[in-house]
């Protein structure tokens, strides 16, 4: 087949798919930009007032936000905490699933799947029921009885964080025990043999060898655990009182689509999206330095 | 002896993180009162079907679950067929744009969806002036946005699989008098077959998952709602029916459950890119 023939029939192939993400994917990427430029609110939306131009308004507004920067710093504080308590708890469980016999670790896998696999929505409906005031378990069993977990505001972002936490390091806890049963028996022999202790083999041996994949399971924790949207809006029922449970991608959608401030939502979003490609492209770089190949 | 300490530590941690599931499973068999009782018990003896007529009747879960169904399936059927051919291409072809498009296919799996809800809000808001079916309050508007996000993974994963294949079998069938559009679809469709379920399982995971989109664009119609919306949508505060609550949530959940322990071995097979020509 001719050099042109080919780029035909393969533009034939991807029409369908061009289709649907310059649609769906790119146009939005390009619209999301174009109405945070805007004073976009109910007005504008039902032909009532003329849409302004207000270049970098939106943004001044939402820097000059005392709430903004509040919210900002909460979405980093608990995603920093989902991140740290995911590794922990993921590396933890795949250092012990090392040291037992099979069917000890297929249990523990067995239940991790199935944490791992539940849906979000039902997942933070059945740890509400569990804390709930008045008929939830663990109330019963701390003899806290009328407790409310979701009311305070530190309590309430524990409660969500333990939730994230509970689905989310079955991902690592799998990875990481994978990347350790891939290192040969014989690099540890080895160190065994020139007389490291299990710490110094540890430390100087296995850590250095797990170094992508760990990096690889953070990066990806940070960028799940920075838009955590489900959670946080079921269990604390949209933001908790007042907006003191908000996150980066809740406050968006409240703006937008509660207080009809579109401009204002999409600004948010832009946000997110520069400091998530930032953290991306970090966790690029990081990759090539480390000899990743892509 | 520190074996033993280890496994028991072990299987503890395991019955903590499975006991989440296990109480909602509990709870949806429980009957009422025992679910409103002062102390709770992690045993029922009177195991009844109860809370699931009253989800599916009163809260109206059925018909949410095929919603649910529906919108995900179609997303499942659609992307394969999208991701396939366009995969297809990008590995059998060669043309002048072609590492500029995988470029484009790296970067926009990094952009958080979430943040398009406004944008895309309006796009479906137009879209519906036009196509009523693909519109807010309209399932199709949730199969358009979930295919659109589910595609750049599904055809970035399916290329490893396409590039699998040896170009020798597309020679060979083509001197068998196979039409390229014979050879695609009969040989080496079922070839890219574990990389298809793989990506598929992801596919289905997501549309059925999804929360955020649902609930921006199925505002007024109550009956195009799908099952993580319902389930929200029952969860009032202070008055709860926890029992029909777990049970919608047992509804949702066991079809994922079963799904990700049936196919478990095949996706890893899947994702570690084996193909057995």
């Amino acid at each position: 087949m001719t050099a042109k023939g080919q780029g035909r029939t393969a533009f034939a192939y991807l029409a369908p798919a061009l289709l649907i993400l310059g649609g769906l994917l790119a146009y939005p990427i390009y619209q999301l930009v174009l109405i945070s430029l805007y004073d976009y609110g109910q007005e504008q939306v039902s032909g009532g007032a003329p849409l302004e131009f207000l270049g970098l308004g939106n943004y001044r507004n939402l820097l000059g936000n005392q709430q903004f920067w509040g919210v900002l710093g909460q979405t980093v504080a608990f995603a920093a905490v989902c991140v740290v308590g995911t590794l922990l708890v993921g590396a933890f469980l795949a250092i012990l699933a090392t040291r037992v016999r099979t069917w000890v670790r297929m249990t523990l896998f067995l239940a991790a799947l199935g944490a791992w696999s539940t849906p979000a929505v039902a997942g933070s409906t059945i740890w509400l029921f569990l804390f709930d005031a008045n008929f939830g378990l663990v109330n019963e069993v701390l003899g806290t009885q009328g407790f409310s977990w979701t009311f305070d505001k530190w309590t309430a972002f524990g409660l969500v964080a333990a939730q994230v936490i509970w689905c989310s390091f079955p991902f690592v806890m799998v990875t990481l025990f994978a990347g350790i049963k891939a290192i040969p028996g014989e690099v540890l022999e080895a160190a065994a043999l020139d007389g490291a202790s299990a710490f110094r083999t540890a430390w100087s041996v296995t850590l250095p060898l797990l170094k992508p994949i760990i990096l690889v399971v953070t990066i990806q924790s940070i960028i799940w655990d920075f838009k955590v949207f489900t959670q946080i809006y079921v269990m604390t029922n949209g933001g908790g009182i007042a907006g003191r449970n908000l996150v980066l991608n809740v406050y968006a959608y409240q703006q937008a689509f509660a207080a009809s401030e579109y401009g204002l939502g999409a600004a948010i979003g832009v946000v997110m999206t520069v400091l998530l490609l930032g953290i991306t492209m970090f966790y690029l770089r990081a990759l090539r330095r480390s000899g990743e190949v892509l | 002896m520190r074996r033993w300490l280890t496994e028991g530590f072990v299987l503890i941690i395991a019955a903590v993180v499975a006991f989440p599931l296990f109480w909602m499973v509990l709870s949806a068999f429980k009957p009422e009162d025992e679910i409103i009782s002062a102390d709770p018990v992690p045993w029922t003896t009177r195991p009844t079907l109860d809370s699931f007529t009253r989800a599916l009747t009163v809260a109206n879960f059925g018909r949410y679950f095929m919603n649910s169904i529906i919108v995900a399936l179609i997303v499942v059927f659609l992307s394969i067929l999208i991701s396939f051919l366009a995969a297809t291409a990008l590995t059998r072809f060669r043309f002048r744009s072609r590492t500029t498009l995988l470029i484009m296919l790296l970067v926009v799996q990094m952009v958080p969806v979430e943040a398009l809800t406004v944008p895309l809000f309006f796009l479906m808001r137009s879209v519906g002036d036009s196509v009523p079916v693909f519109g807010l309050n309209h399932l199709g508007s949730l199969v358009l946005v979930h295919l659109a996000f589910s595609l750049p993974f599904a055809i970035w994963m399916l290329r490893g699989f396409v590039a699998a294949v040896p170009v020798e079998l597309e020679e060979a069938a083509t001197l068998d008098g196979a039409s390229r559009f014979r050879f695609l679809w009969q040989v080496l469709f079922p070839l890219v077959a574990p990389g298809l379920v793989a990506t598929s399982v992801l596919s289905f995971i997501h549309a059925w998952n999804d929360f955020l989109f649902a609930k921006t664009f199925i505002i007024s119609a109550v009956e195009n709602q799908t099952l993580p919306l319902a389930l929200q949508v029952f969860v009032k505060p202070d008055q709860n029916d926890w029992g029909a609550i777990m049970a919608g949530s047992t509804l949702m959940t066991i079809p994922v459950l079963i799904f990700f322990m049936l196919v478990q071995r095949r996706l890893v097979s899947g994702l570690a890119g084996a193909v057995k020509g």
